[in-house]
């Protein structure tokens, strides 16, 4: 049993907290969040260039450093900490993920892409009508001649706005909530017939609505073989589930420090608030979520490879306790700041927000637990 | 003991629901549910219409413009108001500064400003709280020096609300610095169109311009605008803190909540189920409900001793606690309902956008709701300073 880090692995976190202090501090968060594009394109640029960062989590042979999912979720913890919203879920976690699992030709070709900085890859899984059901689809793919035409509508889709391709999920098969007959797709994101309604989300990110309408796509965009999606969809979900949980962990380790920084400095009845016990207790509280919320992300990551009942559980665990922890931690950094802690003017609410929405990302508590109850504590 | 309404108080229902039917304003019928920040001519457009029948102010004393009504009464007016989704008051003037006033006042003040705030005619904020008072209120800084008839006022106010709107505020100030804390304090009504004062917006979490900064610099307010003695403000703080917290409770809204969570969770998917068959979302909106019936008859017992002529006491602190809690598990419930459609902001409706919000109607402010109700538990007395009043108050410890 061994829960150090490698070497390799301590220099990636040390080389991008480094870059990250530099170019990411919460002003200059704000001002490309509230610009027209909502990002700032030289950091994605230079994550991959100028850090190698974007190749962590992949195979020398495509370019990578040999990593995979504890570089992922170092990566994650780190943008946690500076509630980044840079596209790295989506396009190396989830895409990078579906690629490395189908293997092949389109993996050979995509990966070295996304390594380069090149490739910005949006998920577009969620449907109004299917709430975290991966396989609950009315999107379709039908088969004409050699390729496929795309039909449907995916929402809240994170960072479609700037994605040059979308992972989509799609049913070649089957009755809506079927298992069978879900495929996968990548597709170049400027496909004719894409409609995007592009938005702000609450969390300081950008995301679209989008509509196929009759897109004309290529065979070779199906991801892994037609009809028989939903595992290689359910396990990229199950490591992007740990992801977000590496990124609450940043998060809510920020919230913790913020608050004890915050009661430090605050005085009322002559005294900095954390002299008072009800305060301190409540800090002492906050500090174990954070705990528990990093053991977990350790946990849920290391078990990512078994078999894919034990892998559930153990992601379906991890995420129920983040999902609370977050809602604690936020809840509470803020009750503790008092109204200035609901201002935008203090970054504390930001990550907050960020909280809050992790709370539901790929699954909230209930659908975690009724998962692992189904999983682990079934008759 | 009995529950039940007489016949007097069934009629009284009746006449309350139609009346609300025949002139609540259509335009605002769902308005606040829609997204949109309501405008002062919103706020104002039902104020005026209750003016106009004698019910803007039930609970002030018929001698000032009260209806006369029975607590009983009241709380029935409440129930209704909030289940027909009636826009709420503005509580600044009627049941904040106005009952300050009436008990308080000079005869000159009670017949200048009270029928002012009757009519709507002047929107209030409330100028207590200071960048580095909050819970600690008695430490606050903002001086007022004398200067023949008029005081020189000078510092710096917080989380006002609405002050964009407001024609006056009421402040609390130093008069005395070398006085023990809580007895150098006097309040004042200040004309906000004075020189020297300057309203600065705060952006809240979900984006609202709800709170401000004001700022005085040698602000010049006569003297005959002091409310009370010289250096008893305290007293009117104090009697106004213990008003601000008893319908603070907010049971009938929260009431109106949970029927509008039912609604959502019965129309989004679970699967191929409404969520409100989701036995854990079910047991979550039950235990809501549970605790708000547990709210709701502490509420009335306290109304009942309000009915026998005593006023509120320290358990108008267990109201504010239980009550502020409820609401916010209210709009974190709604949150979860609306799944993924939590996310997209929702900026209002700009100039000449018509454009409609992401997802369902009832999604796009669940976020920005969530986020701004977290103020509850922190605004009026935080709930530890409330926990202080009872571990004090009513435990005697």
């Amino acid at each position: 049993m061994d829960f150090t880090y490698t070497e390799t692995q301590d220099m990636i976190r040390d080389t991008l907290a480094r870059f990250l202090g530099d170019t990411y501090d919460f002003e200059m968060r704000q001002k490309f969040i509230n610009s027209d594009s909502g990002r700032d394109p030289a950091i994605w640029t230079a994550l991959a260039q100028e850090l190698g960062m974007l190749g962590a989590s992949f195979a020398e042979e495509h370019g990578g450093l040999g990593g995979g999912a504890l570089e992922n979720a170092i990566v994650m913890e780190e943008l946690g900490k500076v509630i980044g919203i840079e596209p790295y879920l989506p396009t190396v976690v989830i895409a990078g993920g579906a690629l490395k699992a189908v293997g092949g030709a389109q993996a050979d070709a995509m990966i070295p892409e996304i390594i380069a900085g090149n490739a910005i890859i949006a998920f577009a899984y969620a449907e109004p009508q299917g709430r975290y059901d991966l396989g609950n689809l009315r999107t379709t793919a039908k088969k004409d001649g050699a390729g496929y035409v795309l039909n449907g509508h995916k929402g809240v889709v994170y960072a479609a706005p700037w994605a040059t391709h979308l992972l989509v999920t799609a049913r070649t098969g089957g009755d809506q909530r079927d298992r069978d007959g879900v495929s996968l797709f990548l597709i170049d994101a400027n496909l004719p017939g894409i409609v995007r309604r592009d938005y702000p989300t609450v969390d300081g990110n950008r995301a679209s609505e989008i509509y196929f309408e009759n897109v004309a796509i290529p065979g070779d965009a199906l991801l892994g073989g037609e009809g028989a999606g939903l595992p290689i969809i359910e396990q990229t979900v199950d490591e992007a589930t740990v992801a977000v949980c590496a990124e609450a962990t940043g998060v809510m380790q920020k919230l913790h420090e913020g608050t004890l920084e915050y009661t430090q400095q605050r005085k009322q009845f002559g005294v900095p608030i954390a002299k008072f016990q009800v305060l301190q207790h409540r800090m002492v509280d906050m500090f174990m979520e954070v705990e528990q919320a990093r053991s977990m992300t350790i946990m849920g990551t290391l078990k990512l490879g078994l078999p894919a009942n034990e892998r559930m559980a153990a992601v379906s665990a991890a995420k129920a306790k983040v999902g609370r922890g977050a809602n604690f931690v936020g809840q509470n950094a803020i009750q503790t700041h008092g109204g200035i802690g609901i201002t935008q003017e203090l970054a504390i609410g930001h990550y907050f927000k960020r909280a809050t929405i992790i709370e539901g990302q790929f699954g909230s508590v209930d659908h975690h637990m009724d998962r692992y109850e189904r999983i682990v504590l079934a008759d | 003991m009995d529950m039940e309404f007489s016949p007097e108080d069934l009629a009284f229902q009746q006449e309350v629901r139609q009346f609300i039917a025949e002139n609540y304003p259509a335009e605002l019928r769902g308005k606040q549910d829609e997204g949109e920040e309501l405008s002062k001519e919103d706020f104002l457009a039902w104020h005026k219409i209750l003016h106009k029948k004698g019910w803007i102010a039930p609970a002030w004393p018929v001698e000032y413009g009260g209806t006369g009504w029975t607590p009983t009464q009241r709380f029935i007016w409440s129930e209704e108001t909030a289940r027909a989704d009636c826009i709420r008051l503005m509580p600044f003037g009627l049941a904040m500064v106005g009952p300050v006033i009436y008990t308080f006042g000079t005869p000159e003040q009670k017949a200048h400003f009270l029928p002012r705030i009757l009519s709507g005619e002047d929107w209030w904020c409330q100028g207590y709280s200071e960048p580095g008072s909050g819970s600690d209120l008695a430490s606050l800084r903002t001086t007022a020096v004398s200067d023949g008839d008029d005081y020189i006022v000078n510092g710096q106010k917080t989380w006002t609300t609405l002050a964009q709107h407001a024609d006056w505020g009421f402040f609390l100030v130093r008069t005395d610095k070398d006085a023990k804390q809580q007895e150098g304090i006097s309040f004042l009504l200040i004309d906000m169109k004075s020189p020297g004062i300057t309203v600065r917006p705060i952006i809240t979490l979900g984006g609202e311009h709800e709170v401000n900064e004001v700022w005085l610099e040698d602000v010049r307010v006569p003297k005959s605008q002091r409310v009370y003695e010289e250096n008893k403000g305290w007293t009117c703080a104090k009697f106004l803190l213990a008003h601000e917290r008893t319908g603070i409770a907010g049971v009938a809204a929260s009431k109106r909540g949970i029927e509008k969570v039912k609604q959502i969770a019965r129309t989004e998917l679970d699967g191929d189920k409404p969520l409100i068959a989701n036995a854990f979302f079910k047991r979550k909106l039950a235990d809501l409900e549970v605790d708000l019936t547990a709210l709701e008859f502490t509420e009335l017992r306290s109304l009942a001793g309000a009915n026998a002529g005593k006023g509120p006491g320290p358990e108008s602190s267990l109201l504010k606690i239980k009550g502020s809690e409820i609401q916010q598990r209210l709009t974190e419930l709604t949150l979860e309902a609306v799944g993924h459609y939590g996310a997209p902001y929702f900026r209002g409706f700009g100039e000449g956008d018509n454009e409609h919000p992401i997802g369902p109607d009832y999604a796009h402010r669940a976020a920005p709701t969530y986020f701004n109700m977290r103020k509850t538990t922190i605004y009026g007395g935080s709930n530890e300073i409330q926990r202080n009043i009872i571990a004090k108050m009513v435990l005697g410890l």
